[in-house]
């Protein structure tokens, strides 16, 4: 998948010639390919749509660049709108108040609790007093599944097993970690969907008690079309303050990186790149744009010349 | 209370055949994961046929475009293998895509069919997956056999293979860890799983059911062919219907690969799982 697409910007790239400029017929054809490639990387159908919109103006008004093909300099062109709209530069963790709270949302089975550990082994190396706790009260196992991933990390993790209110176990949680002078609690939640409301009330009101820092949306990188509605859903009833995007070790082309900040505007702080702890990186917008155009020379050859 | 947002076809209708039906057709395919390669064919055999049989209203093309997608689907419609004793069910599928969830649901169908159930927690890798299945066992009210987490999974299966042996139970469903697709070394973990499986009861595992989740793109249809290169899966089933997702991308994989895909996952209770049913799938996609 990854070389068939390569190949195909190489073609379209030979497909515009070396005229010296880029004309509106070879631009539309060049745009329509693009447009395609951005498709296949699941990239929203809509979130495209305003992308090429954007490009065409660029594209047109752009001047040639000395020693570089047009069809190179448009790759350029959306390479660099890309990273743009995936956030520019790498985005921080935002942790002002102390005790600080980070709260984890998303649908089922995207990573969270697996994301929550990461995360608390993540801020513990940085010397970081870290509490976790599960306000998952219904997923089987899903306490035990935190706890487990605690021991391992050597992070306490704060449970109440036999309470059934999300809220209230958050609740108590804040109370200790600021009882116990810990830096930060990590709150890890659910799986809901979008359009559950009383799932998403719940989230809001474990949201309005523990006023956290940062309300991360966790998201497969695997997410189709769906994901801007999903999203959107989770940014209007919850809100959130950063997006995670997980799995990004499967062989996705992660276009769905662009339709969730396309849609929310937030910054999209960290990756999940693996099923193990130490799996997590800052996410970096100019790579994951490459990834999803599926490429990566033609940036650096104009960026040479 | 939840709705399915389906992909609002009917909002199309009393249009004429123009370029842009076609467009807005294209554009709401791909919405509904259909993905870009399946959707162009579609379009392409819209026009072809708009033209031959000189349809000039969009009411009677989306009737076309819906029963090409129901006769795609159609052929892809598959119903579970049980007929050796005992049948073996092995689940396979990525990361959190509902393989767990699945077999509680699955072994609760089965049970009430009145077939002996019994779970094989080879997931030994997740955090309180062992745990998870166990609860599924209990709510299900079937068996389970289980291991130490961190031990070798294919031993698991044999612990339990000889267990359904000494006690002569019907269906044994194995639970496996998540794996992506492209991680060669988790992917030939299954060989040995199914191989110890095949020396045991030679022709089984009856069933390697692919879990997919419908929120997945066009990713799914890479999962689907490297499991199906590795193993011989049989069937496919397709988890969290009951979100907004259409799960279009079924219909890319039933037209390339050819998999049955034989249950739908609509809920997380113990009740949420339904046989798949091609003509309920594709109404679907076209109510409001
Ligand atoms: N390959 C890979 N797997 C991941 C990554 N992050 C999480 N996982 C796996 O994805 C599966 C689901 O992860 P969980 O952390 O349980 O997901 P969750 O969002 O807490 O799930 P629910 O609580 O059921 O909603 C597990 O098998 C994890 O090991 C990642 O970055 N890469
Ligand atoms: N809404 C909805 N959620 C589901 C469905 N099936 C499973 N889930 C949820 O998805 C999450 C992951 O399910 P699991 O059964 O743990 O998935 P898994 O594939 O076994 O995950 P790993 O073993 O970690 O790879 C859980 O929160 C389930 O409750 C479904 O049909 N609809
Ligand atoms: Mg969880
Ligand atoms: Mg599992």
């Amino acid at each position: 998948m990854f070389d068939a697409l390569a190949e195909r910007i190489q073609s379209t790239l030979e497909k515009f010639g070396r005229k010296g400029r880029i004309d509106k017929e070879t631009l539309e054809k060049g745009l329509r390919e693009i447009k395609l490639a951005l498709l296949e990387a699941d990239v929203n159908y809509k979130v495209v749509s305003n992308f090429i919109s954007d490009i065409r103006e660029k594209a047109l008004g752009a001047e040639v660049v000395k020693g570089v093909n047009p069809a190179q300099q448009l790759v350029k062109i959306v390479h660099d709108e890309l990273v743009e709209a995936l956030g520019g530069e790498e985005a921080k963790l935002n942790l002002k108040n102390k005790p600080a709270v980070i709260l984890l949302i998303g649908l089922q089975g995207s990573g969270k609790t697996t994301t929550a550990a990461k995360l608390a082994n993540f801020l513990k190396k940085q010397g970081k007093k870290v509490l976790l706790t599960s306000a998952d009260v219904y997923r089987p196992a899903a306490m035990l599944q935190l706890k487990k991933l605690g021991e391992k990390i050597g992070v306490p993790v704060f449970l109440e097993e036999n309470e059934k209110d999300a809220v209230k176990i958050s609740k108590d949680a804040l109370k200790k970690t600021r009882d116990e002078n810990y830096d930060v609690l990590i709150i890890d939640t659910a799986g809901r969907l979008h359009i559950d409301e009383e799932l998403l009330e719940e989230a809001r009101r474990i949201r309005e008690e523990t006023n956290p820092d940062e309300v991360l949306f966790v998201i497969d990188a695997m997410t189709g079309q769906e994901a801007v509605n999903i999203a959107k859903a989770f940014n209007d009833a919850v809100g959130m303050t950063g997006i995670i995007l997980t799995k990004m070790d499967s062989d996705s082309r992660g276009g769905v990186a662009l339709s969730v900040k396309g849609v929310t505007g937030k910054p999209i702080k960290f990756a999940g790149t693996g099923e193990k702890i130490e799996d997590f990186e800052q996410f970096y917008p100019d790579r994951v744009a490459s990834r999803i155009l599926g490429m990566g020379d033609v940036v650096s050859l104009v960026e040479k010349a | 209370k939840k709705t399915r947002d389906a992909l609002g076809l009917s909002q199309l209708s009393g249009r004429n055949v123009d370029e842009s039906l076609f467009e807005e057709l294209e554009e709401r395919l791909i919405l509904a994961d259909v993905g870009v390669k399946t959707t162009l064919e579609l379009i392409d055999y819209l026009k072809k046929e708009a033209k031959r049989r000189k349809i000039k209203k969009s009411d009677e093309l989306l009737e076309l475009l819906k029963e090409k997608i129901k006769e795609m689907l159609r052929t892809c419609k598959g119903e579970l293998n049980l007929n050796e004793k005992p049948s073996v069910i092995l689940v396979l599928g990525v990361n959190g895509v509902g393989k767990t969830t699945t077999i509680g649901k699955l072994a609760k169908q089965l049970k009430d069919k009145e077939y002996s159930v019994v779970l094989a927690a080879a997931d030994t890798f997740r955090a309180a997956a062992i745990e998870q299945l166990e609860v599924w066992a209990e709510r299900a009210g079937v068996r389970i056999v289980k291991g130490q987490e961190g031990t070798d999974p294919a031993a698991v299966v044999y612990d339990a293979i000889q267990s359904i042996k000494a006690k002569g139970e019907d269906v044994l469903i194995v639970d496996t860890a998540g794996r992506l697709h492209n991680k060669e070394r988790l992917m030939r973990e299954i060989h040995k799983i199914k191989k110890v499986i095949g020396r045991e009861f030679p022709g089984q595992p009856a069933e390697i059911l692919l879990v997919l989740d419908a929120n997945t793109g066009q990713n799914a249809i890479s999962q689907a062919k490297a499991f199906k290169e590795i193993t011989d899966v049989t069937g496919i089933a397709l988890t969290k219907l009951d979100g907004t997702a259409k799960g279009g991308i079924v219909i890319a994989i039933c037209n390339d690969l050819k998999v049955p895909i034989k249950f739908v996952g609509i809920g997380e209770k113990i009740e949420d799982l339904r046989k798949f049913d091609p003509e309920e799938f594709t109404e679907a996609l076209f109510s409001e």
